[in-house]
């Protein structure tokens, strides 16, 4: 216990380091407070606004912005501000879904095409086959057949980023399975699923970690687009996707309707993209020192 | 569970089993299987150490040290490199002999860090950068001897006392790039004896370490083996290590030991060309003027033939001041000089 504690401290402060340098930048400070700003709006939603996002009020529809309805109302006299909200909520919730299973099986496949010669071919040429396809076609074949709810979009924009993540860690296996230590290890008795997910997945996390970023923000955008095309989530359900979608016949004289979905959809993917870049300058070692 | 009590298990089992070698390896043959064809890295290797005992086995690069140290261990490339033929007969702390050239992969893993350990000559790459090195050494603890990660954190700061680290309980937490190359190396030295093997396997443990580190090293090398009673197969190119370390040595030339014997006669009466060329190789046997200065170092003339162009007979024949005609003829055998000294030279007893 009494070692634990010291270590614990000087873990935070390694972190806190981090975080400073990372925060150095001011572009990269300014994409965290937004992402953050974005984060805590979706999870107060309810305390945001007084509005209710579903509820239809057709005496207010298309109101221009205003100091009753900040964002104005869209063509059944909904709250834009509101649904903007609560519409934060399902497209980060959709980023993050997708990010988290793309990450897992993007570096189960990389970790094991890096590892096992067996199985670099047959994994790297499925994976470069996915990615031969543009991103948004393949996801709008993958919708076409799975059908559109929210777990699909999931399901499809995880299938179409998981080689990003499985060509990235296979390239960094392929390094680290050469270093000094992985033989190290293995003359220590070390078995391979240890040698794989210890010392090789741990050498690989900056990497993983600053694909995941962009992953993220690019599962944004891709969500936006397929309910846009009216593949994605059913239009009932608020992401700035199916607002934007809903909105474009208004948007000739009522620009506000896909404005604020849009902006707002611009917002997470860049402030994403800005962290993402610092983090990444962070990790390389290469660029660290111009930081 | 203390560093005294392993210890004591350890000092009493190498008493108790003197006479008997604690590895021995016979007639060792490993191919590698390329796109040229298999080539064959050792042709027949026999050597063994006594527990306590530090063996140097020393020769140029591309000589056979490495694969040997590597055929010892299981740790051959693979699916290129295999075992071809022989034994390699090693004696477990429990008295058991496993032939470790027949050992499967799930036997010779449980036997890797708890029976036979090895150090590497890059201790820069050696450690793994982003665990602590207490963190390591824990977890080699955890993985052989079953103990909790709080005893297992309690042996490694017994380790990084014992390889005489300052401040070892601030160093516990520290990351391998905290720390300098010598500091790493004990690290290492720590981690491959955090277990007790019976066996070290050190692969040229000094080459990448400034001369006074080198030093140091050997010194914290030579007391530990005091300490743990183990045997150390000491794998090097420098003879000035060997003499320094190892109480026996075994001169190898591209795949086959071409001389064996103490360290103290085959130094004072080198009965093989090679060995005789390698001392001559040394600085302070440099060629010198009138005036004694030191003016060309005395290098062998060519190189290690590539293992698949071996000459029919002698493989050092061709580099060879006292080749004959009969040198080309077979492989010479090695023949017996005195007691516990061979050569593997036709013209040994005839050698200016």
């Amino acid at each position: 216990m009494a070692a634990a504690a010291p270590a614990a401290s000087s873990a935070s402060a390694a972190l806190g380091l981090t975080l400073r340098k990372l925060f150095h930048r001011k572009l990269v400070l300014a994409g965290a407070v937004a992402l953050v700003a974005l984060v805590l709006l979706a999870l107060f939603a309810p305390l945001v606004s007084p509005y209710d996002p579903t509820a239809l009020k057709v005496l207010e529809r298309l109101k221009a912005p205003s100091m009753l309805h900040w964002f104005g109302t869209d063509e059944f006299g909904r709250d834009i501000f509101t649904r903007v909200v609560v519409g934060a909520r399902y497209s980060l919730t959709i980023g993050i879904l997708t990010v988290a299973i793309a990450t897992v099986a993007g570096t189960l496949l990389g970790l094991c095409a890096g590892y096992f010669r067996r199985l670099d071919t047959p994994i790297m040429r499925l994976v470069d086959a996915m990615m031969a396809f543009p991103d948004i076609l393949l996801a709008i074949a993958l919708m076409a057949t799975l059908g559109a709810s929210l777990f699909n979009v999931v399901l499809a924009l995880a299938i179409v980023y998981t080689p990003r993540i499985a060509r990235i860690v296979r390239a960094s296996t392929l390094v680290v399975r050469e270093l000094l230590f992985v033989e190290a290890a293995r003359a220590l008795g070390v078995s391979t699923g240890r040698i794989l997910f210890r010392h090789i997945l741990l050498n690989t996390t900056s990497p993983i970690l600053v694909q995941s970023t962009f992953i993220f923000a690019y599962a944004i955008l891709a969500e936006a687009g397929l309910s846009f095309l009216g593949v994605g989530v059913p239009p009932e359900i608020p992401t700035w996707g199916t607002m934007v979608a809903a909105g474009q016949q208004f948007a000739d004289n009522a620009f506000w309707v896909v404005l604020y979905p849009g902006l707002a959809i611009m917002i997470a993917a860049l402030s994403l993209q800005m962290v993402g870049d610092g983090l990444r300058d962070l990790l390389d070692p290469r660029l660290r020192k111009s930081l | 569970m203390s560093i005294h009590s392993l210890n004591a298990a350890a000092r009493t089992a190498p008493a108790a089993s003197a006479a008997e070698a604690l590895l021995e390896v016979r007639g060792l043959r490993t191919e590698f299987r390329t796109d040229a064809g298999t080539v064959t890295a050792l042709h027949g290797v026999d050597f063994s150490v006594a527990p306590g005992e530090t063996l140097a086995l020393v020769g140029e690069s591309g000589s056979g040290k490495s694969v040997t140290s590597f055929s010892i261990m299981g740790l051959l490339p693979k699916p290129a490199g295999r075992i071809a033929g022989g034994e390699i007969r090693f004696r477990t702390h429990d008295g058991g002999v496993v032939d470790l050239a027949r050992a499967d992969d799930a036997q010779l893993r449980t036997l890797r860090g708890r029976e036979l350990a090895m150090i590497f000559q890059e201790p820069m790459t050696s450690l793994n950068p982003v665990l602590p090195v207490g963190e390591q050494i824990a977890d080699a603890v955890r993985l052989h001897l079953g103990v909790d990660r709080k005893a297992a954190l309690a042996r490694a700061l017994e380790m990084l006392e014992l390889v005489e680290i300052p401040a070892a309980k601030q160093r516990l937490r520290e990351y391998p790039h905290q720390m300098s190359g010598g500091m790493r190396q004990r690290v290492m030295i720590a981690l491959a004896l955090s277990c007790e093997p019976r066996l070290l396997i050190a692969d040229e443990p000094t080459t990448a370490l400034d001369v006074t580190i080198q030093a140091q090293i050997l010194v914290l090398m030579r007391k530990l083996q005091h300490e743990f009673g183990m045997g150390i197969l000491f794998i090097t190119h420098n003879l000035g290590v060997v003499a320094e370390t190892a109480q026996r040595v075994a001169v190898m030339y591209a795949g086959r030991i071409v001389e064996t014997g103490s360290v103290r006669e085959v130094f004072k009466a080198p009965r093989h060309p090679y060995t005789r060329g390698l001392m001559d190789c040394l600085p302070a046997n440099a060629l010198r003027d009138q005036a004694g200065h030191p003016q060309r170092l005395n290098a062998i003339p060519g190189q290690v033939a590539a293992p698949n162009r071996q000459p029919p007979g002698c493989a050092f024949a061709p580099r060879c001041a006292y080749a004959e005609a009969r040198c080309n003829a077979a492989v010479p055998a090695l023949e017996t000089v005195a007691e516990g000294h061979a050569t593997r030279c036709l013209r040994w007893s005839s050698l200016p």
